[in-house]
């Protein structure tokens, strides 16, 4: 019965997957066709960042960097892969059930006889798939981008495969988040206002996160988990928050069941 | 074996009432018809019985299985026409069918083509260019595809020429000589009159009265006219009078009791002209609301 609901979402989201992937390869390689230069006059780079407010270029994850190396110029531009991914992933975690309901098709599918929790796992795959093809996609045209751009630099291979992975959990955290909180509140109008803000809101806490001196606030946003400057210098994941966000993702999932399973599907009134 | 059975079923939306303490039995094979004004709680009801939303407290059985652990057993051999249709905007109208049909363990094709040609259904349309009656009609072979054991109908009718309500109203009389039990939710008092052998009437999220339509009829009061010469409205001071109105020299009341006693009444004065007739569903429906 799922894969009878995993196949019709899946269909829905084509169009979309199709955009997400060609604009997070655009910006692939956009910004990888800068490295050339970047990578040339590196010394004047670096001279002229230091000039920059050293809180303003942690906010762009910038500073710590060498934007030389390869791996370096990626956490230059990662961030900006970061932002277009979780807002796709937003999109799908809050219009995974609330677009139905707000279209009103819910009544249609509910009303087949299969059970919510068959529901919401062919929605989830689907959307998983979804958001896996545009993962590949970025994998795949970053490769392509150094091996044009990188001009003989060397890079350490294993280390550009944990960054490239980090988006898969990266993109499941706001795709689960986005759904545990569209089945809290009672109604979603417009997906889009909750997505940008959760993939921008998220991001400023991590930013700023010194305005909120002691409390360590950013410890809960993924682009702190997967802090790309972080992964890159140490070669590997800070274990420990991986390990908690992967938590958060698995504790909104086990909520979003219980909510839905629950859920009073609400006529037009 | 009643299909449904329904005992002191309450829901109520946060603070707002649903429905209170509402209990039921729909037999097999009948055709139930379910009546009250907007907001009595007749969706509420339905969707309760369909699972979509999960009661406050009591119990409702279709098929003689809890609604609340049972649903998707019992969704199998149900159908469902909506009072407002909404699908995927943008399927077609068939591949729209299909994906309904997927549901099922059945091969519906031959069914789609049957009722589409029935209800005068363009395949080949998509969902978005439809006109509301044409969504409707979607909606009509979306909830009988699958042959269901019982068939929930919430206003059916809206948006359909009375062409149209006549060929469905022949379709649903004949999946009930099939078999097939209707649970036929309404505040259009005609249909229901037509269709049902049994009504219950909501009002104000309570059920007021469950019964048979023609006992309805029967045992509930008489509409009486009398035309006479110098009749004034005090002459029928009766017990078991009410809605005494005079127009035109034309006296008209609802008499409920012995009617032998209205007869002797009348034998004391020159008539011109009288009728003594069973009131129709509305009338008896506008009596329970006032």
């Amino acid at each position: 019965m799922s894969t009878i609901i995993y196949r019709h979402e899946f269909r829905t989201h084509i169009k979309s997957v199709v955009i997400w992937s060609l604009s997070v390869t655009a910006l692939v390689f956009v910004f990888f066709s800068f490295f050339p230069v970047f990578a040339e006059q590196a010394a004047l780079m670096n001279q002229m960042l230091a000039k920059f407010p050293k809180e303003l270029l942690l906010a762009f994850g910038m500073g710590s960097m060498d934007y030389s190396k390869v791996l370096g110029f990626m956490t230059f531009y990662f961030l900006f892969i970061q932002l277009c991914l979780a807002i796709q992933a937003g999109n799908y975690g809050f219009g995974l059930v609330s677009i139905e309901e707000n279209e009103l098709t819910a009544d249609f599918l509910l009303t087949k006889p299969v059970s919510r929790p068959q529901i919401l796992t062919g929605k989830l795959l689907a959307a998983v798939s979804s958001l896996l093809i545009t993962d590949l996609v970025f994998w795949i045209s970053s490769f392509i981008a150094i091996s044009i751009f990188r001009d003989g630099r060397a890079y350490d291979l294993s280390t550009l495969l944990l960054l490239l992975c980090s988006v898969l959990i990266f993109q499941l955290f706001f795709l689960s988040v986005g759904l545990v909180i569209s089945l809290l509140v009672k109604r979603i109008r417009s997906v889009i206002p909750y997505s940008l803000g959760l993939a921008f809101g998220a991001y400023a806490i991590n930013a700023f996160s010194g305005v909120f001196g002691d409390v360590k606030l950013e410890l809960i946003t993924p682009y702190k988990h997967f802090d790309p400057a972080y992964i890159v210098s140490h070669a590997s994941y800070d274990t420990p928050l991986v390990l908690f966000d992967i938590a958060i993702i698995l504790v909104s999932l086990a909520a979003s069941y219980w909510l839905y399973i629950r859920r009073d599907i609400q006529a037009i009134s | 074996m009643s299909v449904i059975e329904v005992t002191n079923l309450t829901k109520y939306y946060g603070k707002s009432r649903g429905i209170v303490d509402v209990s039921f039995k729909v037999e097999e094979g009948e055709i139930f018809g379910f009546i009250g004004p907007n907001g009595a709680g007749k969706s509420t009801t339905i969707r309760l019985l369909l699972s979509l939303i999960h009661p406050t407290s009591g119990c409702a059985k279709v098929f003689d299985k809890d609604v609340v652990t049972r649903g998707p057993e019992i969704r199998r051999d149900i159908g469902y026409l909506p009072s407002e249709v909404f699908y995927y905007e943008g399927m077609k109208v068939l591949d729209l069918l299909k994906y309904s049909a997927s549901f099922y363990d059945c091969d519906c094709m031959q069914r789609i083509s049957e009722l589409s040609e029935i209800m005068e259904l363009e395949l080949n349309r998509r969902i978005s260019d439809l006109s509301y009656g044409n969504k409707k009609k979607v909606g009509i072979v979306q909830g009988l595809l699958h042959s269901p054991k019982l068939l929930f109908l919430d206003e059916p009718t809206s948006g359909l020429d009375p062409l149209m309500q006549r060929k469905f109203f022949d379709l649903i009389r004949k999946e009930n000589a099939r078999g097939v039990t209707v649970f036929f939710s309404s505040h259009i008092l005609g249909e229901v009159q037509r269709m049902c052998s049994r009504v219950g009437i909501i009002r104000e999220g309570s059920i007021v009265e469950i019964s048979n339509i023609h006992s309805l009829q029967q045992n509930n009061y008489k509409k009486v006219s009398v035309t006479a010469d110098g009749l004034n409205s005090d002459f029928f001071e009766l017990p078991g009078v009410t809605n005494l109105q005079t127009e035109n020299g034309t006296v008209h009341f609802f008499f409920k009791g012995n009617i032998n006693d209205v007869l002797q009444k009348l034998s004391s004065v020159q008539v011109t002209d009288a009728s003594i007739e069973e009131p129709t569903l509305e009338e008896i429906f506008m009596h329970y609301y006032e």
